[in-house]
């Protein structure tokens, strides 16, 4: 709901949000969140408190507007940023550089923990024109995938000084974004709207699929895989066109949304309930795509949290589990979209959702949590 | 408007003499607290833009005052944020400036609220009075600290300031807190219990206006009337004269001059004897009075000891309902546009600026607004901001936005797709074309083929399209092979953005169709880039030799017809080019014209004797 939004304004630009992660038993809601800023002839990564602990309401609810608890320069805009585990977080710069930051929360500091300089480039160093971004990051303890506007993929293992392995020009355009879709599998999008998958078991430096949309080369933006169905896959294009993809079969989109009105920045799918999907775009505004509506009788243990034992036969199991995302028909199935923002002026670059809390960054240099995502 | 400069040094290790100046404007800007202000007033700006203009009378009107409210809520959130910011700071230099800025923005949010009463809201007689209370009693003077002092004292009745804390409460017309203090000094003072008595009775008493409709003016002048008569018989019948301080009070709360200028020092501001003034001689004040009044106050007030202040030439304006004017102060006084840019924005919403040509032609607004935004323009993230004020100025607003926004430093891809977003969405296509243009120029010189079409692309450049496919096939001819199969492979529809890109395009198609044996179909495309004029005549040669394997082939692929057209371009081409023979280097080129006829001579002769054999070929 509207109210249980809390805002700040933090004096730079925000492009990128993330929470820290929770600890695998975990039972609380999110906590501890980190932004990175662009534009700034300062930027910073910050790490944010999200409710005044101290304060809790009558149910328990915290209100109180992010608290930083420290914050570190960075060199060049933030292009991406993930956390490797609960202390690192990997932030991909503009100037071509990978950084490890680690958070000490003993006396909340940040400080650079690795470096990797010139992890993207413009090949020829004479008549190049100025650096070559880092444009996305991914990681999975201990491996960290890089893209950026050079074309090139990193694969970097923290605590090692030099890449594994670097696929030099695999893409004669820009990446994007990049994913796994596997734990030896990883999805890049590029500017002219091709999905590629590269299989890093192999030595060949060609991509082992690639997809594209049907009609103009649009520029793709972003990219998420479904976190328990790993054939699907959301894309976000430069039109602001969302795209569902079932990567089994065929080389284009299963649907295609029209979504926003301009650039789609980021597609979360959220991590334990996956019916529900998250875009942010330039245009200023952030939809909530709920598909649960889509699936119907869906058995009772499927519900995030019921462990009760499911009487039904194997059959309707079966059915019941075919995603809400690829039967989606938006004639004749009802999918909600809502967008999240009342008064949108500019851009809303950054989003990232976890249990029931949703975290976004504007180009109005604020911040806003929601605690109560599903209330 | 404020310079600041700072000299840069050019590095890099050549011997060089010369400095570079980084000359800065509106170093306001610049202050971190500020920015917060600049965002969230820009939100508010913007809402007030798109608000329904549909409402009529009362509740557009306390639509504007929210907003206005608004606008004031955001100047206090960063006083309190410069307030912390020059309390926590260390550095003696920088907490002045953090200080000076407080006050500026104190003077800014006392000015607003004024301006909010008696133009946004514009309070009528009666409220316009508990209005003024209010204000003073927020702005002008601190009280609150004198007045924990004195409570938390053990005895506060014979505290040295417990009685200015009562006449501050009575200039301010804080009637219940006057009288509960009061009380004190009664209890402790039985003598005076009478006189207390009475000068209570007459505070509670005191006729006041009220902001529903419970009475009308008439009615309450009437009252006030009968009251001020009952003071002043107390007062002549000297039940005060053995107690100064309450005499003085009952003096006060005749309205007389003299007693209220006394406690000058507790009022400290021109504006506040004024308004206490008000209170005690004339309640149903109407607005269009308080400019004589106003007058007299500041004259009275300064005594001709010192001279008025800008602060106080604005408030002055305010009370004289010269808007213009005080619009006009303010931009002369303050170092930054934004406060009159917004007020003069709110007042035109309200409808009360009359358009004022300036000597350029657009009116207040408008040129306040360019002001702003233009400064905004100056700051290295703030621009986006800029953006949306140019959008709200019908007249220059589009020219302003299109020659700045062309100055924008396109660091990296990210923020040349913002700005290119801006431009697309107000159809300012020069500009696309342009930005398009240098960055695919860049992608170009980095060799990110694939990035430059895609630039082409965006802006429907078919002349640089044109330029990417030549360098596409110029690589080819000299390594052989095509780099960035994924792009060319998967080209799409954009393939007709350019001739030259359909022909790489096709091109390709052919090498693939080649590789896959289909060499009908191969050799039907082939032929068809050169009749349909789909190839470039210098690459017409490089089409020629790729057909010779096709023409050597076992079986016979290319049909009479098709063999003719081969000859006849071969034709067009060499006798084009009758210097070209003559060239000794160019055997190269001699022995392929050679080959070639040769190998069209022969497969004439097999397909001559296969059509004129098989039925219907």
């Amino acid at each position: 709901a509207m109210e249980d939004v809390s805002a700040k304004f933090v004096s730079q630009k925000i492009s990128r949000t993330r929470w820290r992660p929770l600890p695998p038993a975990a039972l609380q809601s999110p906590d501890v969140f980190a932004t990175g800023s662009w534009d700034n002839e300062d930027n910073r990564i910050s790490i944010w408190s999200s409710g005044d602990l101290g304060n809790a309401g009558l149910n328990g609810e915290y209100h109180g507007e992010p608290r930083l608890l420290c914050d570190i320069q960075h060199n060049g805009d933030v292009m991406d940023m993930q956390f490797l585990d609960q202390e690192r977080i990997v932030v991909a710069s503009s100037t071509g550089t990978v950084t490890i930051f680690r958070h000490h929360q003993n006396n909340q500091t940040l400080s650079a923990n690795h470096r990797w300089e010139k992890a993207h480039y413009h090949v020829d160093q004479d008549t190049s024109c100025g650096g070559a971004a880092c444009t996305g990051v991914v990681c999975s303890n201990p491996e960290i995938v890089t893209v950026g506007e050079d074309g090139r993929i990193n694969l970097f293992r923290a605590d090692q000084k030099d890449a594994v392995r670097t696929i030099d020009n695999a893409d004669s355009s820009t990446l994007h974004a990049v994913t796994f879709l596997r734990t030896t599998e990883i999805l890049t999008v590029n500017s002219i709207g091709q999905l590629k998958i590269w299989d890093l078991r192999h030595q060949r430096n060609e991509p082992s699929q690639i997809f594209s949309l049907a009609g103009d080369r649009v520029p793709l933006h972003c990219v998420d895989r479904h976190p328990n169905q790993q054939h699907i896959v959301a894309t976000g294009g430069q039109d602001g066109m969302l795209s569902i993809w079932d990567i089994r079969q065929g080389t284009m989109p299963v649907s295609l949304l029209n979504a926003h009105e301009a650039e789609m920045w980021e597609v979360h799918f959220h991590p334990s309930d996956p019916d529900h999907l998250f875009t942010c775009s330039e245009d200023g505004s952030l939809w909530h795509w709920d598909a649960s509506t889509n699936v119907s009788e869906k058995p009772s243990f499927l519900h995030q949290g019921g462990r009760s034992t499911a009487y039904l036969s194997h059959s309707t199991i079966n059915q019941s589990v075919v995603s809400a995302w690829l039967s989606n028909d938006p004639t004749k199935d009802r999918m909600e979209i809502t967008n999240l923002i009342p008064n949108q002026t500019l851009s809303v670059n950054s989003l990232d959702v976890l249990g029931p809390c949703l975290v976004y960054g504007t180009d109005t240099e604020a911040i806003y949590v929601n605690r109560q995502l599903f209330a | 408007r404020a310079l600041t400069g700072s000299v840069a040094g050019t590095g890099e290790g050549a011997p060089s003499t010369s400095r570079v100046f980084v000359v800065r404007r509106d170093q306001d800007i610049y202050i971190q607290t500020l920015r917060k202000l600049f965002n969230e007033s820009h939100g508010i700006f913007m809402g007030l833009q798109r608000s329904e203009e549909e409402l009529a009378g009362k509740s557009r009107k306390a639509q504007l005052v929210q907003v206005s409210k608004n606008y004031r809520s955001v100047i206090r959130a960063c006083m309190e944020d410069m307030h912390q910011a020059a309390i926590s700071t260390r550095d003696p230099a920088l907490q002045g400036q953090y200080s000076t800025q407080v006050s500026i923005l104190s003077a800014m949010e006392l000015i607003w609220n004024l301006c909010e009463i008696l133009f946004v809201e514009a309070a009528a007689a009666g409220p316009l009075l508990l209005r003024l209370l209010d204000w003073v009693r927020l702005h002008v003077c601190d009280v609150d600290s004198m007045v924990r002092e004195v409570l938390s004292s053990e005895n506060p009745s014979k505290h040295k300031l417990f009685w200015n804390v009562v006449d501050i409460f009575v200039l301010q017309g804080r009637m219940d807190e006057a009288r509960h203090l009061l009380s004190k000094e009664a209890s402790a003072n039985p003598t005076s219990m009478n006189m207390y008595k009475i000068l209570d009775d007459l505070m509670k008493k005191m006729p006041v206006p009220s902001l529903g409709n419970t009475q009308t003016l008439t009615e309450l002048e009437l009252k006030w009337q009968h009251w001020h008569e009952e003071c002043q018989r107390y007062l002549q019948d000297g039940t005060f004269a053995s107690n100064p301080h309450m005499e003085s009070i009952c003096k006060v709360l005749l309205g007389d001059e003299d007693a209220i200028l006394e406690k000058k020092e507790l009022m400290t501001t021109w504006y506040h004897f004024l308004v206490t003034r008000l209170l005690y001689s004339h309640p149903t004040v109407k607005p269009m009075e308080l400019r004589f009044y106003a007058q007299s106050s500041m004259d009275l007030f300064l005594g001709g000891e010192s001279s008025p202040e800008p602060l106080d030439m604005i408030l002055m304006a305010a009370f004289e309902f010269e808007m213009h004017q005080v619009i006009k102060e303010c931009s002369i006084v303050l170092s930054n546009w934004w406060f009159v840019a917004h007020l003069t924005d709110l007042l035109d919403h309200c409808k009360l600026l009359q358009s004022h040509n300036l000597y350029f032609g657009s009116n207040m607004r408008e040129f306040l607004l360019l002001e702003y935004a233009s400064g905004l323009f100056s700051h290295h993230s703030l621009w986006q901001l800029g953006v949306d004020y140019f959008d709200h100025c019908p007249q220059y607003g589009r020219v302003y936005l299109e020659l700045h926004i062309e100055r924008i430093p396109l660091s990296t891809e990210q923020k040349a797709l913002k700005v290119l977003r801006i431009c697309e969405q107000r159809q300012m296509h020069e500009q696309v074309r342009s930005i398009c243009k240098i960055m695919a120029m860049k992608a170009l010189r980095n060799n990110r083929l694939g990035s430059a079409l895609s630039w082409s692309i965006r802006a429907k450049d078919a002349a640089f399209a044109t330029l990417i496919s030549d360098r596409f096939l110029k690589d080819y001819c000299e390594r052989g092979c095509f780099s960035d199969l994924d792009l060319i492979d998967n080209l799409g529809p954009s393939m007709l953005l350019s001739d030259r890109l359909t022909f790489l395009g096709k091109y390709r198609e052919f090498h693939r169709l080649y590789g896959e044996k289909r060499f009908p179909e191969a050799a039907r495309l082939l032929l068809t880039l050169m009749t349909a004029h789909i190839a470039p005549c210098s690459f017409w040669m490089t089409l020629l030799t790729d057909a010779l394997p096709l023409l050597e082939q076992k079986e016979v692929i290319f049909s009479a017809e098709q063999t003719y057209e081969l000859m006849r371009c071969l034709e067009d081409l060499t006798a084009g080019n009758p210097d070209k023979q003559k060239f000794q280097d160019d055997d190269v080129e001699t022995t392929k014209v050679e080959m070639l006829r040769l190998a069209l001579a022969r497969n004439l002769a097999r397909v001559i004797v296969k059509e004129g054999t098989v039925e219907g070929s």
